[in-house]
């Protein structure tokens, strides 16, 4: 068995920064799993743990049952692919391939044969003549896989291994990488910022802030049942809308929106709508919903982004993510995202009506920031 | 970063010229009264000042002593006095201090290169007790002028006995603390990510440095070996004060015995002077290509 456990792992670095704070969780036999999380919030250097770069300040890290604390990074049997790639600029890509094969004394035939194995499989035959300097961003992140893998190791190790390709690239790559973990099924872990990624790639996710394990679970379940207001926020593209609401007796207030929901404590409570739980809808529909005024209007070709004004307070929650709110928010008035199909295409300056599909709707507490269920 | 320089000057060419300050006019052919830059006027005599003094030791070694006597001094000789060279070498042990010297440099430069480069490495990249302490010392002693030293090391090296033998100008040269600073700073610039994953494909320390860094440090260890060699072929004073026997002097102190009290064949001296140079010329003729690529490659990494 090569599954990874962290057990209550903590990273301190000098100055008291803690980088992970009692970080508990397993990663299955091959099984795909994805360290999320916006910078800074400690996955690298999670990852990097799990490699033996850096020291493990309390708790312990296990693979295959056997603890990994005090054991060098050559003795792990781990191989990993940075975000950088660090090729060895004076090697060809051959001599790159090979170069963790010729440390364990392998054979020269065995060397050869296995370079030229996952050559082929990577699609890298007509280069390993040629140096890292001479091969496109593509090719070097390649290369840099095919020596992670050439060793045939227990754990796939992935520090953001896409995030210096071109976008195109980037999702020709990600397939390319799902294509290779169903064909060979070694344990991995991939960090990322990016949540696209970490939707599309990962069998399960764990989402991170400082330092801190947010949820954990499959990419679906992550998306609809999110543990609390920060994982609601970073997963989903665009981001979900925050609203500041009040819950009395059933019944949960955001501005206009109104809605009855049973159990939930009466209090303040931030009230969460997907961009794509929202549909238009006539001026008299009786259903829950509010009225957006129109700002700025982006047609995607699948899908139209509306930005616009709601009367309602925002729940004033910041999370770092890549598309940030286009518009800013005032004091009655909280910016909103939607996502409506192609065929609905307001103007700028006038006013949509939209319902909220109940499932969609997401309550947390205003205080602790946890999912109300 | 080497795509975007690339990008830039291929653009150069292509991009509209507009003279300074007057947006939209097309700058005129520039007039060009000279076949060179306007500098080189300033610059041609200073390079011209440079060559004097080793245009004068070669003039000078094709002089007969009377003429090295005459003043003013005479900078075209009539005659060139070709056998003062096969007379320098023959006059003394030429041979034999040419070898001191040769064995004295090689194995000092091959020992810099290897203590240097293990004690760069350590200093670079191992965590270990005390290193910005050791660091900071290390450095310091670059401030301290070799003759404040130069008699705690007599004493060192006579009492290991190594007076009169080659010994002595090597034991104390084996290592030095310019060559420690100057690959420590090189081994800082290159990405630790390829030391992480040499670690990782499991690499020792020892082999990451051979297999990784040295490689990637070619510039930076062909500079020291030239700055060593030069310092350590041109040295007089150190083998002035622990060589006294005449089959262990290197070159530099063996000329000195063509000008003395009772002899002064400055002729003899300055053809002496240039053989002693000539190793220096073909080294740098060698090593020229790792400096311009050195240059040239700073660009290049990533």
């Amino acid at each position: 068995m090569t599954d990874v456990v962290f057990d209550t792992v903590t990273k301190v670095f000098p100055g008291q920064t803690v980088a992970v704070d009692e970080l508990s969780l397993s990663v299955d036999e091959g099984e795909f799993l994805i360290l999320v999380g916006p910078s800074g919030c400690g996955k690298s250097t999670a990852l990097r743990m799990v490699a033996g770069l850096e020291k493990i300040s309390a708790g312990e890290i296990r693979v295959g049952g056997v603890v990994m604390n005090d054991i060098p990074p050559k003795e792990r049997d781990i191989a990993m692919v940075f975000q950088n790639y660090a090729l060895y600029p004076h090697m060809t890509v051959e001599k790159n391939l090979g170069f963790a094969l010729r440390q364990q004394h392998t054979s020269r035939e065995e060397i050869g044969r296995r370079v030229a194995e996952i050559a082929q499989m990577l699609g890298l035959e007509d280069l390993l003549a040629r140096r890292p300097g001479q091969l496109s961003g593509g090719q070097r992140q390649r290369v840099a896989m095919g020596r992670a893998l050439v060793r045939e190791p227990k754990v796939f190790l992935l520090d953001e291994p896409l995030s210096n390709l071109d976008a195109k690239l980037r999702v020709q790559m990600r397939a390319e990488l799902k294509r290779l973990h169903q064909q060979l099924a070694i344990t991995t872990i991939y960090v990322t910022h990016d949540q696209v990624e970490a939707m599309t790639l990962g069998d399960r996710i764990a989402v991170l802030s400082a330092g801190k394990l947010q949820q954990l679970g499959g990419p679906q379940d992550v998306y609809d049942l999110p543990a609390n207001v920060f994982v609601a926020g970073f997963i989903g593209s665009p981001p979900m809308n925050l609203l500041s609401g009040i819950a009395k007796e059933g019944r949960v207030e955001a501005g206009d929106l109104v809605f009855e929901r049973s159990g939930v404590p009466d209090g303040e409570v931030i009230v969460g709508v997907r961009p794509e739980g929202l549909r238009p809808v006539g001026q008299d529909d009786p259903g829950p919903g509010f009225e957006v005024e129109v700002e700025v209007v982006e047609p995607l070709g699948d899908e139209v982004l509306v930005h616009g004004y709601v009367a309602a307070r925002d729940a004033g929650v910041r999370i770092e993510v890549e598309e940030a709110t286009l518009l800013a928010t005032t004091k009655d008035r909280a910016a909103v995202t939607v996502s409506l199909s192609p065929d609905v295409r307001p103007t700028p300056g006038s006013r949509l009506h939209l319902a909220v599909q109940h499932a969609s709707v997401h309550l947390f507490d205003a205080g602790s920031g946890a999912a109300i269920r | 970063m080497t795509t975007i320089d690339l990008r830039a000057d291929e653009m150069a060419p292509s991009a509209p010229t507009v003279l300074r300050g007057e947006i939209g006019m097309v700058e005129r052919p520039r007039r060009r009264w000279l076949p060179f830059s306007p500098w080189h006027l300033l610059l041609m005599p200073v390079a011209f000042l440079m060559l004097v003094p080793f245009v004068w030791v070669i003039m000078t070694s094709l002089e007969t002593l009377a003429q090295t006597q005459h003043f003013p001094p005479i900078l075209w000789p009539g005659s060139f006095q070709l056998n003062n060279y096969p007379r320098a070498f023959s006059s003394v042990p030429f041979g034999t201090w040419f070898l001191n010297t040769t064995i004295v440099t090689v194995s000092v430069v091959l020992s810099n290169l290897v203590f240097c480069s293990l004690a760069a490495y350590g200093f670079a990249r191992i965590k270990f007790w005390g290193k910005g302490i050791a660091y900071f010392f290390l450095l310091a002693t670059l401030m301290i002028p070799v003759q404040v030293v130069i008699i705690p090391t007599f004493l060192i090296v006579k009492q290991m006995h190594l007076l009169n033998t080659l010994g002595a100008l090597i034991v104390p040269n084996l290592a030095n603390v310019f060559g420690i600073f100057l690959l420590t700073q090189f081994f800082r610039t290159l990405p630790i990510e390829l030391e992480e994953a040499a670690r990782i494909d499991g690499a020792s320390r020892l082999k990451i440095l051979i297999t990784i860094v040295l490689p990637l440090s070619l510039p930076a260890l062909a500079t020291l070996a030239v700055i060593q060699f030069l310092w350590t072929w041109n040295d007089f004073l150190w083998p002035l004060v622990t060589i006294y026997k005449e089959s262990a002097f290197t070159l530099q102190l063996g000329l000195m015995s063509f000008q003395g009290s009772h002899v002064n064949d400055t002729n003899l001296l300055m053809a002496g002077n240039v053989m002693s140079m000539l190793p220096m010329l073909l080294l740098f003729i060698a090593a020229q290509r790792y400096f311009v690529r050195g240059i040239a490659t700073q660009g290049l990494k990533g």
